[in-house]
């Protein structure tokens, strides 16, 4: 019987070449750390055969279990799992400290930030950050001047997104606060690894990611309007048609709560009821994944059909909270990001813990200017889109991509930033037969409360053509589990 | 008392919850039943003891019209490809697979996660059925993989979701899908004879109640029962009134009372009480009459009204449980 030819295995990784990136994995610049080591070292023991052999294992369960993106067409609905890496990407414990630290920080200083924006303004007239890229804000809430929400908390839930360069400095990519989503699979794939992959983990001082559920309804109990003793917590899905349902489902169930969608609540004087069996029942939280503008169609768009009429009203009379709050999206801008380390010193009096990518507004003239003159060596991103939407990797388009691109920016370049292209840090995956590097960003994801706590371990995005920076998973990109070292 | 007493508070049950685990329920044991149904017509057009061949399927699922709208001639491998495999038919077992599994996606965050695997793999089967699978020596064998796949969503349910409302309105939905299509199954015996009233008592009539009993797994319990008699009236009467079988009509609506009954004794749904009395009048009603009654007064009409007594039953749970906003 034909076996792996050489008497003495070669390594997985011989022939892995990561060009120069850092990677997570094999090329730490010399930052060495035993549990990583470890790790690698029972990797290379292994053959490609043997991991793609669990690898197809993973893939069945995943999709019997249907933990499935669905893509549906006029006709039927087709299931598919995001793809999903066998090899972890390993976060040292010091590492995750910093981490820790510079995000809560961030969130910390969103949450003021948002608060100030909605009261008295004073960043602003302290010049801080431009009045007009605030008020001027599409997702700028007007609606929500002078609101005090619960705890003073307006983002609930933030999925942070952090890049690593190729010295192996973190830098935060992106402050996901409106309705981050991903953080079921950071828990299924745990549940997977210790499956397919246990002699892998064996030993290992892993920090527990399965507590995210009991974490997330203690703090929307945190956040339930005041004299509320046992709030009744629901999740607002738009429904089993939703790409990310299966989310909803996970989160859902591991709290505990009611999943509903817009039709099964209804508004009467100013509070938020269920329809169940038994009539109206009360509902006091509701950890929305809508958008704002499709949340109600009296207060915002009126042709939503997932909302519910009324709901903003309950929402400012503080008969119900909605997690994240209404009008978020300003924080998360990718105009204010370039302000946020400002933000911190003004609000905190702290230097940022985690640094930034260097951003050009071209909103203003002069950043405008540099962008056109240098696309070709810039990644250039619409203000408001999350989910790698609208951009240009200017180096990676085509002549005619970068021309037409210009003219995007020229006719309206309020709507765009530029920022350098990263040496993004790389991980191995399995490929076929072969082991190769792919880029990969982290988004760990912090609940707020009455305080901050971040979940130790994230989702490690990785893009799925070679060379290729995007990672999003709406864009075909893929995910491993992300194992955070707790000693 | 807490938790640990066993005590637990009962958690609220959407409205849209309720009507999905009734529905999920009534399509899975459609299905289950509909495999039952072609497997038996199969069984006759292979004995050659049919008058109509596979027309009677069509008939007593009174599909006609749709058919032929997209078949030229009732034929078996074009009947089967019709009720098993075709999207175009909201009656097909593909059809009604996947409404199941819209049904169970949305009670996902309901019911466990063994439940929805289960379905999920079964859709998935269904889906990846080709014309190659219904050939005529398949039939009998596919149809015994589907009814499986139903019974094993009943095991699975029966040994996995927590026992409060959702459970009470699955068992509903389930009994009231059952003790209709028994009478469909009855009519189909009905159906096949139908234009040849001297063939009653003979012996292709004898192997055709033999072939329905066998169809609804009764004939053993029959045997049982009656061990020297097949007659029609028995074997009606066994089928709609036997209370110790549990795909009888009497069983059936037994079940559907039991459940509703404790929906409104257990979860004080006063509401309950409009569906039971629907139930009731049925017990009444077929009580109240002998199986040779309902020969002689007609029983391809005594099985329509049952069908729609059982219909306005469904509807008075729809509008005490979910109404229309």
């Amino acid at each position: 019987m034909a076996k792996d030819s050489s008497p003495s295995p070669a390594s997985l990784f011989e022939g892995y070449q990561t060009g120069g990136f850092y990677c997570e994995l094999t090329n730490r610049g010399g930052q060495a750390d035993p549990a990583i080591d470890l790790v690698l070292q029972r990797l290379s023991r292994m053959t490609t055969r043997d991991l793609r052999e669990r690898a197809h294992a993973a893939e069945i369960e995943l999709y019997n279990l249907g933990i499935t993106f669905t893509v549906y067409t006029e006709r039927t609905a087709i299931d598919r799992i995001l793809p999903f890496d066998l090899i972890p990407r390993v976060i040292a414990h010091a590492e995750w400290q910093r981490l820790e630290r510079g995000i809560r920080q961030r969130v910390a200083a969103l949450n003021l930030f948002l608060w100030d924006i909605y009261h008295d303004q004073k960043a602003l007239a302290d010049g801080v950050i431009p009045r007009d890229l605030v008020l001027g804000n599409p997702n700028f809430r007007q609606e929500m001047i002078g609101f005090d929400p619960p705890c003073g908390t307006y983002v609930h839930i933030a999925g942070t997104d952090v890049v690593r360069d190729e010295t192996g400095n973190f830098l935060v990519l992106e402050d996901n606060v409106r309705t981050p989503s991903g953080v079921s699979y950071v828990i299924e794939n745990r549940r997977m690894m210790r499956r397919v992959m246990p002699d892998l983990i064996d030993d290992l001082d892993l920090a527990p990611v399965e507590e995210y559920g009991m974490a997330l309804r203690r703090i929307l109990g945190e956040v339930a309007p005041e004299g509320i003793n046992d709030p009744e917590i629901v999740l607002l899905s738009p429904g089993t048609y939703n790409s990310a349902y299966f989310e909803h489902v996970f989160l859902a169930r591991e709290m505990g709560a009611t999943l509903v969608e817009g039709r099964d609540l209804v508004v009467s004087d100013d509070r938020v009821f269920m329809r169940t069996i038994a009539g109206l029942k009360p509902v006091h939280t509701i950890y929305r994944r809508i958008d704002d503008a499709f949340l109600d169609p009296e207060a915002f768009r009126p042709d939503s059909m997932l909302g519910v009429p009324g709901l903003f009203r309950a929402y400012r009379a503080g008969n119900v909270t909605l997690a994240n709050a209404v009008g978020t999206g300003v924080a998360d801008d990718k105009a204010v990001y370039a302000y946020v380390p400002r933000l911190i010193r003004y609000y905190l009096g702290e230097d940022p813990v985690l640094d930034t990518i260097e951003t050009h507004i071209c909103a203003e003239p002069e950043a405008l200017a540099y962008t056109l003159d240098n696309i070709e060596n810039l990644v250039v991103k619409p203000v408001g889109e999350s989910g790698g939407y609208g951009m240009i990797i200017g180096p990676h388009a085509t002549p005619a991509e970068r021309e037409a691109f210009r003219e995007k920016l020229r006719n309206d370049p309020s709507n765009y930033i530029s920022q350098p292209v990263l040496k993004l840090s790389t991980t191995p995956i399995l490929c076929g037969d072969t082991i190769s590097p792919r880029h990969v960003d982290l988004r760990p994801f912090t609940l707020t409360g009455e305080s901050s706590w971040t979940l130790p371990g994230a989702l490690s995005r990785v893009a799925i053509r070679a060379g290729s920076l995007v990672v999003n998973s709406s864009q075909g990109g893929g995910s491993k589990d992300t194992w955070v070292m707790a000693s | 008392m807490t938790p640990a007493d066993g005590r637990f508070a009962v958690t609220p049950l959407l409205s849209r919850y309720a009507e999905n685990m009734v529905w999920l329920a009534r399509y899975m044991e459609r299905i289950e039943n509909l495999a039952r149904l072609i497997d038996v017509n199969e069984t006759f057009v292979r004995l050659r003891t049919v008058v109509n061949g596979w027309r009677c399927i069509i008939d007593i699922n009174t599909d006609a019209e749709n058919y032929l709208a997209r078949h030229a001639e009732i034929e078996g491998a074009e009947v089967a490809s019709f009720y098993i495999l075709e999207r175009d038919n909201p009656n097909s077992i593909l059809s009604m697979a996947l409404a199941a599994r819209e049904n169970a996606r949305a009670l996902r965050p309901l019911i466990p996660m063994e439940m929805w695997t289960q379905l999920n793999v079964f859709t998935n089967f269904i889906r990846s059925l080709t014309s190659s699978d219904i050939s005529a020596n398949q039939i009998s064998l596919l149809c015994a993989r589907i009814k499986e796949a139903c019974q094993t969503h009943a095991g699975i349910t029966e040994g996995t979701l927590y026992r409060d409302q959702a459970w009470l309105f699955h068992q509903i939905g389930k009994h009231l899908e059952r003790g209709d299509q028994v009478t469909r199954l009855i009519d189909i015996k009905y159906q096949a004879l139908l234009p040849n009233p001297e063939a009653i008592g003979t012996e292709i009539d004898l192997s055709q109640w033999t072939a329905v009993l066998r169809s609804a797994a009764g004939y053993h319990a029959f045997r049982r029962l009656v061990p020297n008699d097949i007659s029609p009236a028995a074997v009606i009467g066994f089928l709609l009134k036997s209370r110790g079988f549990p795909r009888s009509l009497a069983t059936s609506l037994r079940q559907a009372h039991h459940a509703a009954h404790l929906l409104r004794s257990d979860y004080r749904l006063r509401g309950a009480g409009r569906v039971l009395e629907r139930i009731e009048n049925l017990q009444a009603v077929l009580n109240g009459i002998t199986t040779d009654e309902i020969i002689i007064t007609g029983l391809h009409e005594f099985l329509d009204g049952i069908q729609g007594e059982l219909a306005a039953a469904h509807n008075v749970l729809a509008e005490v449980f979910w109404p229309a906003a």
